[in-house]
């Protein structure tokens, strides 16, 4: 019982970390087609600077992610700016080879800028220990992460169904060409949901950073994860998402806890099986 | 009248010299450079045997990508399974002789070249990509926990081929297993040749082009691409197996995400959809990433996406097809 119950919460925790990353592939990669193999390296560049500033410059926690996420933004307007624009209805592959371009150029300059070493995001006091609920304690800072997933994925909710902006970029998801035409300027929608996405992408990065270590290869080691979550849940789906990371979350976990030896095999292997049941996600629509 | 062109293609392919003198010239183009490297770079035949393999590498990744248009980034599980096939035969069963291991790599590297393709054509996009990279994570952690037979991260050692055809000892200085690669290269190169001349070689680039007007010529697209998949993976096995062969280990890495992702920038940094276009693509990164990383190796993952990014803005065709289409130009402004 102690078991399944430390699984669930690692679970958990785990598969909302992936959700508050992903979620900015997922609606990217739906809003602009785009085969996005970069978005784990901004994941690690915002966690790269809540390091640096929290660590090196002694900043305190809230601001350090603060300074991730606009940090990381900064960075990542002008590539959008002037590579990924180039790539915008190009073909699989062209897109494909221009984002791990971008990603090995990530991973070797932070390989170079902050060394091949582990970088820790140090915790503030209060996430810090663990809360008692009675008949369990639990990490604090795993509450803090699920806490973080769920108010990501109300606020997007939100943004989504419920404002102007949410209105016009489910018009542009739909038909871009149309919504243009209706006077959608679906130039700032797109700049401003990669911006969007990019901040939650280092958002995701620095508040996981316990669950998924900072280190130069970061990128390359969880680009797979995140991208199988985005195919797994369908690409611009927020429910497809959670569900997918959940689920996903869910199977490394308990991989990993149950055959420590065997458990990426198993991640794998389950992912394939979902493709190969459902290619075209769990919440996908067919292709417009 | 587009059904037309369709047919034209497929019943004049069979009408055309099926190897002309164009392929000669190629060929003798390969064994050319072969011949320069080998008195270029006497000490250095090892690289050079790499890059042959590497070459064949590429030259299957170019039939599945360049030629049917499957996206993949686990391209190097055929790879290695032709080099563990090749090397376990060796290790554990005693067979040394180099053309039985050889025949160990082709066939390991069609199955597993028949698993991936059944795998992977079951999707398009990017759930295709994802697919073939957790198909070769899937091999790598299996390649990982077999250790037993693979040797796990300490690598597959204790290979040790006999002389080749009985008379030509593999020496220290590599030149016999330079030879053999050439001889590999060369032979794969015509039988490649031939097959993507061929009706069936036409209808995987009509495949390439419009999946459903193929289908409803009454063409079969999966059957078709299994069958190139399949082909893709012997000659993959071939390259892994000259690797075995030629260093005598078999590490994980060739199972590697990297050396797929390699392969693909060797691929579209030649140009895809040309044989030629691969083998150019393949000497020029390997001779690239031999300088570079000796000099720095920090930077040489930087150096690799920065000439990716430069690749796709500047020469989508790659340096053989933006050559091949300048020569092109100067002949018909003549």
């Amino acid at each position: 019982m102690q078991t399944v119950l430390s699984i669930a919460i690692d679970a958990l925790a785990y598969g909302m970390v992936l959700f508050v990353i992903s979620i900015g592939l997922s609606v990217t990669m739906g809003l602009m087609r785009v085969v996005n193999l970069a978005h784990g390296a901004f994941a690690m560049i915002g966690g790269y600077i809540a390091s640096y500033a929290a660590r090196d410059l002694g900043l305190a926690y809230g601001f350090a992610v603060l300074l991730a996420i606009f940090g990381t933004i900064v960075i990542a307007v002008p590539i959008e700016r002037l590579l990924y624009r180039r790539i915008y209805g190009a073909p699989e592959l062209t897109q494909v080879l221009m984002t791990i371009g971008i990603t090995f150029c990530i991973i070797g300059i932070a390989n170079y800028v902050f060394g091949p070493t582990l970088k820790t995001v140090p915790l503030p006091s209060e996430l810090q220990g663990s809360v008692d609920l009675g008949f369990r304690a639990i990490a604090t800072h795993r509450i803090f992460a699920i806490l973080c997933g769920l108010a990501v994925a109300a606020g997007l909710w939100y943004a989504i169904e419920k404002t102007a902006f949410g209105v016009k970029l489910r018009a542009s998801v739909d038909n871009a060409a149309m919504a243009a035409a209706l006077g959608v300027r679906t130039e700032i929608v797109y700049a401003v949901s990669f911006a969007v996405a990019v901040g939650l992408a280092a958002f995701g990065g620095v508040v996981g950073a316990e669950l998924l270590p900072v280190e130069p290869y970061y990128a390359l080691r969880y680009m797979v994860t995140f991208l199988v979550v985005v195919s797994v849940g369908g690409a611009g789906s927020i429910p497809g998402a959670l569900v997918a990371c959940l689920l996903l979350g869910a199977i490394d976990t308990t991989g990993r806890y149950l055959m420590p030896e065997f458990g990426e095999f198993f991640f794998y292997l389950a992912v394939i099986a979902i493709i190969c049941v459902f290619p075209r996600g769990l919440a996908g629509r067919a292709k417009g | 009248m587009t059904m037309t062109t369709t047919n034209d293609l497929i019943a004049t392919a069979p009408a055309r010299r099926r190897f002309g003198g164009g392929d000669l010239a190629g060929l003798a183009v390969i064994l050319l450079v072969a011949v320069l490297g080998y008195f270029l770079f006497p000490n250095n035949l090892a690289l050079l045997t790499r890059i042959i393999a590497a070459a064949l590498l590429v030259l299957s990744l170019d039939l599945v990508t360049g030629y049917c248009g499957v996206a993949t980034l686990g391209h190097a599980a055929l790879f290695g399974a032709g080099a563990y096939a090749a090397g376990i035969a060796s290790a554990h069963y005693g067979i040394n002789d180099p053309l039985a291991m050889l025949a160990f790599g082709i066939v390991a590297g069609a199955v597993a070249g028949l698993i991936c393709g059944f795998v992977i054509l079951r999707a398009h996009g990017l759930p295709q990509l994802v697919l073939s990279i957790a198909l070769i994570h899937l091999f790598h952690e299996f390649a990982n926990k077999a250790s037993s037979w693979t040797g796990g991260s300490d690598g597959l050692s204790g290979i040790a081929p006999t002389a080749l055809l009985g008379l030509y000892e593999f020496d220290l200085w590599g030149r016999t297993a330079y030879v053999f690669g050439v001889a590999l290269l060369a032979v794969v190169f015509v039988l490649l040749r031939l097959i993507v001349r061929s009706p069936f070689g036409m209808l995987c680039r009509g495949i390439k082009e419009d999946p459903v007007r193929v289908r409803s010529m009454g063409a079969s697209p999966k059957i078709a691409l299994t069958k190139m998949y399949v082909i893709s993976g012997a000659v993959a096995g071939v390259g892994g197996a000259l690797n075995a062969i030629s260093t005598q280990v078999v590490g994980l890495d060739s199972l590697s995400f990297t050396m797929s992702a390699e392969s693909l920038v060797m691929l579209v940094l030649g140009g895809t959809g040309s044989l030629f276009g691969a083998l150019t693509g393949t000497v020029v990164f390997m001779f690239f990433e031999d300088v570079v990383s000796a000099a720095n190796p920090f930077h040489w993952l930087t150096m690799v996406g920065a000439l990716l990014i430069a690749v796709v803005l500047f020469a989508p065709k790659g340096i053989y097809g933006t050559a091949a289409a300048f020569v092109a130009r100067r002949k018909e402004a003549q």
